[in-house]
């Protein structure tokens, strides 16, 4: 359990392994994802443009899945268009993708990922009809809406009252290329279903704005991988953060809760990242192994990130931490006893003062 | 929905570079509203010479601009007051954040636009990410561009509407190879520049974060900021944040109000920044010292900080003795450099502070502020 992860430096074989996923990468297809939080936003009729501008530059481009009902906007644009049809099997309206695969256009538009596949189909859910396009070279720019993905539906329920059953992995996500969000003001989703009430507006506007501020963040991460797997490859160190990053040095004789609870408000409030950390060396005994635990407790119960450090000096031990985890703020807490414990525990605080080039420091109260 | 003392509501089409969208996005809003009906005017339109920007444009009403003479040279600004006499339901203003040549009548165009509101027109806009006052350090850090023209948090925080205008880099990098942004001597400076793709990534999840914060700001509980501190008011209750920055003649003292302001709103506190001196006057210090603090305190009331003078002998304890009494609940300090150069800053502040606050926290801010690497020229 006790382990350096500050000390995790990628070695040759891990770099070897990255240049062999990229290269192959090189024959897949690429993944262009349209997010929206609504029906309606306007992601189909972006996608439909962009298929469009790329086969105006020459590209092969077919539209692959249409959605069951067609906005006026977007039948227009359908036109232009070279729609390989849906099969009817079971009864349900099904992405061709046999038909598609034959075809082997450049390019395959999915409009709405998330549907599920009848019973008897190679694959259940859509997006694995995607990943075998992706698979065999055919590039997919697709649409999906943030209450279809399996990660946030909880979430998405909880503020609408109402639970999707089709899904799509945020993993499958994660693998996209390219995600652009089609973000648009609540009063301008047309398309919704209509069902509230003249009374209910108030409430529905609210539903929406919570969805789509999940939706800039989930895009925001999503964003954020691509920044580090860029820095990565290009063998970047990433010194900046754009998000927060809290990290909590919790010692054994501090009183936490304070600390925890504002770490965690902390994190909700930036949308943050928050980690536990605490420093063991061969000075630890028994007894303060036992008071960690406790205030150990409390943050896992808090939903912390706990990690565990070994080093000698503990203020240079937290700082290559705090460095290679991209933190942007350090919670310390500052004992007042004038015991020679204490007071070297002072100096702890001021040195970790003095050493944290570019990190704030709080210190809190005991 | 947000308390408006105007007549006209603002919408900011919020992008992350130059060539995402924005004001096409923006144009595009124009003909939609147009169509059904609404009378709408162009205030100011910066298209550089891009074709489809150009095109999007026709068919609408250009309120001409004015011609202002400074230094020999021609510029044009927004004629505020033709907008004004003109009075459209909707008018457009692009470039939220410029700067007006001296002799206009506003020295920021957001000034003018914020006149247009009043008057009961509704203002459609646009802006990047970077130019938020509050993210002026960040971007520095990572972006080595120290952006000039700058908008005060709060202005955002007015608009009725935030709505993220969102590219890919790919293929935001893609149309400036392909010279649809700038022309092409522009085009390759741009490259080395902000269009790094790896700025380009952090200033996107940068965009998106803050448009996320803007939805928050705007639809979740009432916050109470910006609210004044009530004097002697009892220790904070539980969960609310009650800031104290402390300024001092200190340069970090600028970065140090950003990023306690962006603190701020994140946690929905009340802040206040104040300096601590002999003299409330501030007649002991040397003038230059003093045109610095007034410089930072000025600085903190544009971003809506509310700032205060405290006289006193010891600057720790004066500093103490005032948070305990307004239940400040965290100061906020600039790290102490070793005093080196003309602006000695006492060395012992931070931990004097540190050890005297007992119930208070102490935030010591970092220092962002970027170190020029040796043989490369800054860019601004």
């Amino acid at each position: 359990m006790i382990a350096d992860t500050a000390l995790k430096r990628p070695n040759p074989e891990e770099l070897l392994r990255k240049v062999q996923a990229e290269e192959q990468n090189q024959g897949r297809g690429r993944l262009k994802i349209f997010l929206g939080y609504a029906a309606g936003v306007g992601k189909s009729v972006r996608m439909l443009d962009e298929g469009r501008r790329r086969r105006e530059r020459g590209e092969d481009v077919v539209v692959g899945a249409t959605q069951l009902h067609v906005a006026p906007e977007v039948a227009k644009r359908l036109e232009r268009m070279e729609v390989i049809p849906l099969r009817v099997l079971a009864g349900v309206p099904t992405m061709d993708t046999e038909r598609i695969l034959k075809r082997r256009p450049q390019v395959c538009l999915i409009d709405g990922l998330a549907y599920d596949n009848p019973p008897g189909s190679r694959h259940l859910h859509r997006w694995q009809d995607a990943q075998q396009l992706l698979q065999a070279g055919i590039s997919v720019i697709t649409t999906v809406n943030l209450q279809y993905i399996e990660e946030y539906k909880e979430e998405v329920e909880r503020i609408r009252g109402r639970r999707v059953a089709e899904s799509v992995p945020q993993a499958f996500l994660n693998l996209a290329d390219e995600i652009e969000v089609v973000d648009a003001p609540p009063d301008s989703c047309r398309g919704e279903e209509s069902e509230a009430g003249a009374g209910d507006v108030a409430r529905r506007q609210l539903e929406l704005a919570q969805l789509r501020e999940i939706a800039l963040l989930v895009a925001a991460d999503v964003v954020e991988r691509q920044l580090e797997k860029y820095l990565e490859q290009h063998g970047l160190e990433q010194t900046w953060g754009t998000r927060e990053r809290f990290l909590l040095w919790i010692t054994p004789g501090a009183d936490a809760q304070a600390m925890i609870a504002s770490g965690q408000r902390n994190a909700q409030r930036f949308h943050g990242e928050w980690f536990v950390v605490y420093v063991l060396n061969r000075r630890t005994t028994a007894e303060r192994q036992v008071a960690l635990e406790r205030n150990l407790a409390l943050a896992r119960q808090a939903g912390a990130r706990i990690e565990a450090l070994e080093g000698s000096n503990p203020v240079n031990t937290i700082l290559r931490f705090a460095r290679s985890h991209g933190i942007t703020q350090i919670f310390v807490p500052r004992t007042f006893r004038e015991s020679w414990r204490s007071r070297i525990f002072g100096d702890v605080v001021d040195e970790l003062i003095r050493k944290a080039d570019g990190i704030d420091v709080r210190v809190f109260p005991q | 929905m947000r308390d408006a003392p105007r007549g006209g509501q603002l919408k900011i089409f919020l992008g992350y570079a130059a060539g995402v969208g924005k004001t096409y996005r923006m144009l595009e809003e124009a003909h939609e509203l147009k169509r059904g009906g609404a009378d709408v005017v162009v205030g100011y339109l910066e298209a550089h010479g891009r074709k489809d920007t150009i095109a999007r444009a026709e068919g609408l009403e250009f309120v001409p601009r004015r011609k202002i003479e400074y230094r020999g040279v021609l510029f044009e600004e927004m004629d505020t007051a033709a907008v004004l006499a003109r009075h459209p339901q909707y008018c457009l203003v692009d470039e939220f954040a410029h700067t007006n040549v001296p002799g206009s009548e506003h020295a920021k165009r957001w000034e003018d636009v914020h006149q247009i509101l009043e008057a009961g027109i509704h203002v459609l806009t646009t802006m990047n990410v970077q130019h938020l006052e509050s993210l002026n350090d960040q971007v520095w850090q990572f972006t080595g561009v120290r952006v000039r023209e700058t908008i005060p948090d709060w202005v955002v925080q007015q608009a009725d509407e935030v709505v993220m205008v969102d590219l890919p880099p790919q293929a935001l990098l893609n149309r400036l190879k392909r010279g649809a942004i700038y022309p092409p001597e522009k085009a390759q400076t741009a490259l080395q520049n902000f269009f790094k793709e790896s700025t380009l990534v952090a200033l996107r999840e940068l965009a998106l974060r803050q448009t996320a914060h803007e939805i928050d700001v705007r639809y979740s509980t009432p916050s109470a900021s910006g609210q004044p501190i009530i004097a002697g008011s009892p220790a904070a209750a539980a969960g609310h944040d009650k800031i104290l920055i402390v300024v001092t003649a200190d340069p970090a003292s600028a970065a140090l109000i950003r990023r306690d302001k962006r603190v701020t709103d994140y946690l929905r506190a009340e802040c206040f920044a104040v300096f601590v001196g002999r003299h409330a006057d501030l007649r002991d210090l040397q003038p230059y010292e003093r045109e610095a603090v007034e410089k930072h305190l000025n600085f903190a009331r544009n971003l809506h900080i509310e700032t205060r003078i405290l006289e006193g002998e010891d600057v720790a304890e004066t500093l103490i003795a005032f948070a305990r009494l307004h239940g400040i609940t965290q100061i906020f300090l600039a790290r102490s450099r070793p005093p080196s150069g003309l602006i000695a800053v006492r060395p012992d502040l931070v931990r004097r502070v540190v050890r005297l606050a007992r119930d208070i926290q102490v935030t010591i801010v970092a220092d962002r502020r970027r170190n020029p690497i040796p043989g490369i020229q800054q860019q601004t």
